[in-house]
């Protein structure tokens, strides 16, 4: 038993596997760089990095062809500690090397938490707008609200990819369950007239559905394009009478309302949303150019903050380089839209963003220090010599 | 005798570097003032003398005009024709056209052109209308995706339109005569006006005046919509700071009643350029001077220096002089080691003070840290090369430093010097990179990183070409080339490593989050294993002198994927991304690169310093 555990012990402290380890994880980004051509940054982090072993389709089929992010990290992370365990003794001459390794823990830490818990969501504001939620860039919603009270809405929010699913869903706060008759992930839809003669009977009965037609179109995974999915479901009640069919799709501004057990309902596939406890109002949004040029020289957001228990109440201007911190979230100058009268912002959660601060520094110090004493050893060494 | 000579050669280069400074102008005409005068292009304050070169760059290539009748042209004096001469600058074969099938289009043949490849704007007028179809035929496709012909035939469009934009932006390129009719009309303005009122009431009472004076406004107009340059000063006390168009200005003569003096000037320029009446020229500029002295000397202090700074070429001085370094400390291996290294030394100090002292000229013409964007770069990466093999050279003594130092100045000028055939390199700053706190710390900490990491390559290179070809390499030089290799691969991964987390932490300022896994960040990441990969190898025993070598030259491969290659991932590396000039550079690069590595790996007995090798 000993014997396999030295073995063991030996196999991942040995500097040979560093090696290859790092070998394979340049071999990952380098093919994760080129693949973003195809796929975009998004879906290249989630094939490539946020996995223990990258897929590959072939012929539908998903074969395992590379070890990912999460694997080649995870043994990385093994073998330093490891390393440090087993095999080095600390001196003072050593410190740098310690130091270089230990900030590299914890950048890898750091990554691997932000992988876990980094959000971004997006807020659009129209010149004069005041809003409390943002929005996903990739995610949606199904929003089945109960608008009876002219007060308040109560709003059930079902992710769009449970519709993709073949269970119906179910809700206590809702008298009748969400059946999904079909689902389409980007699909485009149209008013039957615009088209002329649609042979396809209506997708579904009530409301605009009727009027509509859904062209299901292949999935983007391109940086500045979003999908557009579209479902057509049926709301059936108790006894399994059924309401209707409804399509629904983030193409569709408007809810869809409908009355039943007396009660109100809207209906509305969005981008799914992320209320706050305070909001934020476009106070004004300018885009400096260069003199006689389109190049832009900066865009800001003179945005006013209100929470709703009242402490906080002020104006602050959002540029680029100059983020709004708030709430352990970040708002930044992401875009623009409508000829400069809506600005988009950024929002972004990281809770371990001080960790590659601190990595930043340990690596910094530790590298000096340990290339400062090789140095001073070799000018000694040279002045003997002299 | 001897200890003279390395001295004689730094005399000879230092000779060498000033004289495109104390070249005597052969031209009665005051050129330079000219090219001194102050305007707005693509959003910065630069004299004509940078808008004729970075020009001329743009549509051909390089600076030099060779008129019809075979002489040769002063970039200033070229513009002069455009602005005030179209007629004979449509004659000068300026436009570069290498694509084929873009030559088709106009039905010429490269023996049309000058030099094979240049051609005049009269030879394109024909066929323009079709140029214009096909380049909107070509925006068609997005611009990733588009084959060499259709950038091409974009390109041309492009220059063709800048060129017509340059001609109409100091007076109005008709052949009339410009200032006649601007003085005409200061001296019946007020008649002029009432002239086209009453026309436009239907009592038409002067209608020779009134269709003089709505011609003219026409014409303003034109100039207002085409012309491109912002050539007017704001009035001194103004509260508008804005620079604008002599289109514009001369619109303006209709609301503030008089002729804006600076427009009068530029027509009084154009009509003593005409005649060629050099001493009336000379006099309206030194007026035109004396103006400007006193109404906005700041902006007059760096443009000034920037027509200094364009004359003395440093960056092209000093290709020469690093060429003329690396032949002396080459030959210092075969034969008079001592002198031929000494010269060799001082000539790089000198090319290296020169292109410092250029750096810090475009710093502070710009008010910028010293990389903005991939042309800086290349100055930068080839400066802290150079910085870094004085070092060497100083504490090892044997003309390795010299040569490296030569190899990476030289190839990084030329790269800097194709980069710069894209327009002005003096950008402005978008506004993600609008912060010169980062751009002084990351930008700068990673540039110094990718010239290490490359020195360390070429110092591999230097062994193995050495130790296959040459029977100059011995074990004491080998040893110390090993040593050089790994101490220059230490500093390269301190800085790769910092400027690469600085990086993560501009995003996370800016932008919230540290790291984005995009082409550049990924990049850099690579560089940055890299270097680790090498500093590890060495210390496990996986790899010694000769695996260090092959290790280091891969160095190179990697930095240019990062430098470069990234950069033609954003244009696409579908279809034509293959077929781009600088991808095939970067491929050419990484062959022999990969040649290199195969050369080292060839069994010792087969080095021609096998003898001395150990």
């Amino acid at each position: 038993m000993a014997d396999i555990w030295n073995s063991f012990v030996k196999f991942f402290t040995s500097l040979q596997v560093t090696v290859v380890l790092l070998a394979l994880s340049i071999v990952l980004i380098f093919a994760a760089t080129l693949d973003q051509v195809n796929l975009g940054i998004w879906a290249v982090q989630e094939k490539y990095f946020r996995t223990f072993v990258v897929l590959w389709n072939v012929k539908g089929f998903p074969v395992p062809v590379f070890p990912g992010g999460y694997f080649i990290g995870g043994l990385l992370l093994l073998n330093l500690i490891a390393s440090h365990l087993y095999r080095f003794k600390f001196t003072w001459k050593k410190s740098g090397i310690f130091l270089t390794h230990a900030g590299l823990i914890i950048l890898l830490i750091g990554e691997l938490l932000t992988g876990l818990w980094q959000e971004e969501f997006q807020l659009r504001l129209d010149q004069g707008q005041t809003r409390n939620y943002s929005e996903s860039y990739r995610e949606n919603e199904l929003a089945v609200i109960d608008a009876t009270d002219p007060q308040w809405d109560q709003v059930i929010a079902i992710p769009a990819e449970r519709l993709g699913g073949r269970e119906p869903i179910q809700h206590e706060r809702l008298p009748f369950r969400v059946v999904t008759r079909s689902y389409y992930p980007n699909a485009i839809v149209q008013m039957r007239e615009q088209l002329g003669n649609v042979s396809t009977p209506p997708p579904a009965s009530r409301d605009i559905g009727a009027k509509l037609v859904v062209i299901p179109t292949p999935i983007t995974y391109k940086q500045n394009e979003r999908n557009q999915p579209s479902a057509v479901i049926e709301l059936v009640g108790p006894a399994n009478t059924s309401l209707g069919t409804w399509v629904v799709s983030t193409m569709l501004a408007q809810p869809q309302t409908f009355d039943y057990a007396g009660r109100t309902w809207r209906l509305a596939l969005r981008s799914t949303r992320a209320y706050k406890p305070y909001s934020l109002t476009l106070l004004k949004f300018s885009h400096d150019r260069y003199m006689g040029t389109d190049i832009p020289k900066n865009f800001a957001s003179k945005v006013r903050l209100h929470s709703l228990d009242g402490q906080t109440d002020r104006e602050t201007l959002i540029y680029m380089n100059n983020p709004l911190r708030y709430d352990g979230l970040t708002f930044y100058q992401a875009g623009f839209d409508n000829n400069d009268t809506t600005t988009i912002l950024q929002v972004v959660r990281n809770p371990s963003w001080l960790l590659p601060y601190i990595a930043c520094v340990m690596m910094g110090l530790g590298l000096s220090i340990q290339f400062g004493i090789h140095l001073v050893a070799f000018a000694n060494k040279r002045r003997k010599t002299a | 005798m001897k200890r003279l000579i390395p001295t004689l050669i730094l005399l000879l280069g230092a000779i060498g570097l000033a004289y495109p400074l104390l070249r005597p102008t052969p031209s009665a005409f005051d050129l330079d003032g000219f090219g001194r005068i102050p305007v707005v292009a693509n959003g910065r304050t630069k004299p004509l003398d940078s808008v004729a070169r970075n020009t001329l760059l743009l549509l051909q290539g390089r600076q030099r005009v060779v008129t019809p009748d075979g002489s040769t042209l002063a970039p200033t004096a070229w513009l002069l024709d455009v602005l005030f001469r179209p007629d004979r600058a449509d004659s000068y074969q300026h436009f570069e056209i290498v694509n084929p099938g873009l030559l088709d289009v106009f039905g010429l043949t490269i023996e049309d052109g000058a030099g094979k490849k240049r051609f005049s704007y009269r030879q394109l007028t024909p066929k323009l209308e079709e140029l214009d179809r096909q380049a909107q035929l070509a925006q068609g496709v997005e611009s990733a995706l588009r084959t060499a012909y259709q950038r091409a035939v974009v390109n041309l469009r492009d220059h063709v339109i800048f060129y017509q934009q340059l001609k109409h932006s100091l007076v109005m390129p008709d052949g009339s005569d410009f200032l006649g009719n601007l003085l005409r009309l200061q001296d019946n303005l007020a008649a002029g006006i009432e002239a086209v009122r009453s026309r436009q009431s239907g009592t038409p009472s002067n209608p020779e005046l009134a269709s003089f004076v709505m011609e003219m406004g026409s014409k303003f107009m034109r100039m207002e919509q085409i012309g491109i340059l912002l050539v007017i000063p704001p009035a001194k006390g103004a509260a508008d700071t804005h620079w604008v168009k002599a289109g514009k200005a001369l619109l303006g003569t209709f609301q503030v009643d008089s002729v804006n003096v600076h427009a009068l000037t530029f027509a009084g320029l154009q009509r003593t350029w005409n005649d060629q009446n050099a001493e009336q020229f000379n006099t309206l500029l030194s007026k035109q001077r004396a103006e400007a002295e006193r109404a906005y000397p700041e902006i007059l202090k760096k443009t000034d220096a920037e027509v200094r700074f364009n004359q003395a070429e440093p960056f092209y001085s000093s290709m020469a002089l690093y060429v003329l370094a690396f032949l002396l400390a080459a030959c210092s291996w075969l034969k008079w080691p001592e002198v031929l290294q000494r010269g060799a030394y001082w000539l790089v100090l000198l090319a290296w003070v020169a292109t410092t002292a250029g750096i810090v000229m475009r710093m502070w013409i710009e008010g910028r840290p010293p990389v903005t964007n991939l042309y800086s770069s290349a100055l930068f990466v080839g400066w802290g090369c150079v910085g870094l093999c004085l070092i060497l050279e100083k504490i090892y003594r044997n003309g390795i430093g010299s040569v490296a130092a030569a190899l990476t100045g030289f190839c990084t000028l030329v790269i800097a010097h194709h980069l710069s055939l894209t327009g002005d390199t003096l950008e402005m700053m978008r506004a993600v990179l609008d912060s010169n706190f980062w751009l002084a710390t990351h930008v700068v900490v990673i540039t110094i990183g990718y010239s290490a990491t490359y020195l360390a390559g070429f110092l591999a290179v230097i062994y193995v070409c050495r130790g296959v070809f040459t029977r100059s390499l011995d074990q004491a030089t080998a040893d110390s080339l090993n040593r050089m290799v790994y101490g220059i691969t230490c500093f390269a991964t301190l800085f790769n490593l910092v400027g690469t987390i600085l990086g993560g932490i501009w995003a996370d300022q800016s932008w919230g989050r540290f790291w984005g896994w995009d082409p550049k960040e990924n990049g850099a990441l690579i560089i940055v294993i890299w270097n680790a990969i090498i500093l590890h190898a060495r210390w496990g025993g996986l790899a010694r002198t000769r695996g260090l070598m092959a290790l280091a030259i891969f160095g190179n491969i990697v930095t240019s994927w990062s430098w470069f290659g990234t950069n033609m991932l954003g244009v696409g590396l579908h279809s034509y991304g293959f077929m781009d000039q600088a991808f095939v550079a970067l491929v050419a690069f990484v062959a022999t690169q990969l040649a290199l590595i195969g050369l080292i790996y060839l069994p010792k007995a087969h080095w021609r310093s096998a003898s001395t090798l150990r």
